[in-house]
């Protein structure tokens, strides 16, 4: 699947603001006044900078109103409409922790659920997609749920929490691979199988059906950017969450944080690009190429 | 509504016979023709004239060859378009209800006004039959040539669709599939249709027929009449070899 990054920004940026909605709904950090107008600042900042990121994905940006519509079949729609109720619920919570300096739990609990729906309903986009096999697998997930969650605990100056989250989106990216690289082959689907000639013998591509490129090339069968995967993993699974672990076993301070939560978001958009480029569609068996 | 309706009152669809197609490409051009110039917006070619040139097409011939033991090789060309699903999954993802099914005729379309490019039911296609246009900016896919099969101002033999009307082999074969003593339902029975990647889930509505069988003819082990001619010549040639060598 090709890596847009309008897309690796939009699952990062709006996964670690609404991993810290969740934590700021939730209480475990309660800031008053300044502090909290820059607290949920961020939170509300990166979850709309996030879904802006993603507008610029849309071929009609104009007319996305109307994802508002199908929750009851679509979980991108789903996650248009909780992304957008979080933020309205959470609003309450939020102005009265800055201006009157007194945090709303209820509005905080309801919205710091639906904060984390959001995130799980992100993940579902691409795990519901069967023609995926690397996506379709409940190993997917937990890997957005924890990147957002130990991202947004390490931003709300939870040290501990975070510390632990990011050992445990370590063995969920681990977990994710290890499942992913068995995907296809357990998906059944060959060229075989999607020409419906296996029984005749072996089938291959002798020509494709026209010399160009296309969008189906373009958008799933995106060959190049795997070259360097198992580095890219390292360095996933190496800034994204285990250097950051080390660092929050440091006595805290807001360079630590600051070093970590960059070394953090850095590892994610690696293991983000990776989660597209290594992605391969079964259409490409229609190409030769996966 | 993106939801799937849970019959539907016809099945239209398409029957592709891979014994019979030659592989012309007739359809994919008739196909982008008809749609450019009728439903929908057009199927946009990009740098035409230049050194990339690509476009939007709901209709392509891939050519497979299966290697076969102790037989010949053998070359098959297999037209590919929208399968109309009953389980269309690129219909569910749908965000904005753009895409649905037709409880009327089973026909999977695109509302293009609402539909905001997103692309997901295209990632949710295993079979490639959807593209986004790249001057439209909306996703284009077979409509089974939906302003053609009820339009009482054509002719009534072009009134199926337009890829079927123009093959010459008659390798492609519309007509409803819920109606068992259908034209199609009694060929796909007969030749054993069958749906491509069924492993996925999608339940096509459009069946593919099978190579027949091929002619056996006692041929001689070729091979074996290229082997190549001997190192080592004798009498004349050798001597002349030898000689040669000298010089």
């Amino acid at each position: 699947m090709h890596p847009a990054p309008s897309l690796i920004l939009f699952t990062v940026l709006s996964g670690t603001g609404f991993g810290l909605l969740v934590w700021l709904g939730l209480g475990l950090s309660a800031p008053v006044g300044l502090a909290a107008f820059l607290m949920f600042g961020l939170g509300y900042g990166l979850a709309g900078a996030g879904l802006i990121a993603a507008a610029f994905h849309l071929g009609h940006p104009e007319r996305a109103l109307k994802a508002f519509t199908q929750w009851r079949s679509s979980w991108l729609s789903r996650e248009a409409v909780l992304a957008t109720a979080t933020m309205a619920v959470l609003a309450p919570h939020a102005a009265s922790s800055v201006f009157a300096a007194a945090p709303l739990p209820l509005f905080g609990w309801i919205g710091a659920a639906l904060s984390l729906v959001t995130i799980f309903a992100t993940a579902m986009i691409y795990t519901q997609i069967k023609a995926v096999p690397r996506w379709h697998h409940w190993s997917t997930p937990p890997v957005f749920v924890l990147s957002a969650l130990a991202g947004g605990a390490m931003l709300a100056a939870q040290g501990t929490l975070a510390l632990w989250l990011m050992l445990a989106l370590a063995a969920a990216m681990v977990a994710h691979w290890i499942a992913g690289d068995r995907r296809f082959a357990q998906s059944g689907s060959t060229t075989g199988t999607a020409t419906g000639l296996a029984g005749l013998g072996t089938v291959r591509l002798l020509e494709p059906p026209h010399s160009g490129r296309n969008y189906l090339l373009r958008e799933m069968v995106h060959v190049i950017g795997r070259k360097h995967a198992q580095k890219l993993r390292l360095i996933a699974l190496g800034l994204g969450a285990i250097l950051p672990a080390l660092l929050l076993l440091l006595p805290a301070s807001y360079a630590v944080i600051a070093l970590a939560l960059l070394l953090h978001l850095t590892g994610m958009a690696a293991q983000r690009w990776l989660f597209f480029a290594e992605a391969e569609h079964v259409v490409g068996l229609y190409y030769g190429k996966r | 509504m993106t939801t799937l309706p849970t019959s539907t009152q016809k099945k239209l669809g398409l029957v592709i016979d891979l014994d019979t197609c030659v592989g012309c490409h007739a359809c994919v051009i008739s196909c982008k023709g008809w749609n450019t110039e009728n439903y929908g917006a057009p199927l946009s070619d990009l740098d035409a004239y230049g050194g990339e040139p690509e476009g939007t097409f709901l209709n392509r011939v891939h050519t497979f060859e299966v290697t076969r033991d102790q037989a010949p090789p053998m070359v098959v060309h297999f037209p590919k378009s929208c399968l109309h699903c009953d389980n269309a999954p690129c219909v569910t993802v749908c965000p904005t209800g753009a895409s649905y099914k037709r409880q009327e005729d089973g026909i999977v379309l695109v509302n293009e006004s609402a539909c905001i490019g997103c692309g997901l039911c295209a990632w949710a296609c295993p079979y490639g039959a959807r593209e986004m246009d790249g001057a439209e900016k909306v996703m284009k896919k077979c409509t089974l040539c939906v302003d053609r099969i009820y339009n009482e101002n054509l002719p009534e033999e072009d009134r199926e669709p337009a890829c079927v009307r123009t093959c010459p082999a008659g390798a492609r074969h519309f007509g409803d599939f819920a109606d068992p003593e259908s034209h199609v339902s009694k060929l796909s029975a007969a030749r054993g249709g069958f749906d491509l990647m069924p492993e996925q889930g999608t339940q096509p509505v459009n069946k593919y027929l099978p190579p027949r069988g091929r002619d056996t003819l006692d041929v001689p082990d070729l091979a074996s009449m290229c082997a190549p001619a001997a190192e080592n010549a004798t009498g004349f040639l050798g001597w002349l070899d030898r000689a040669l060598d000298r010089i």
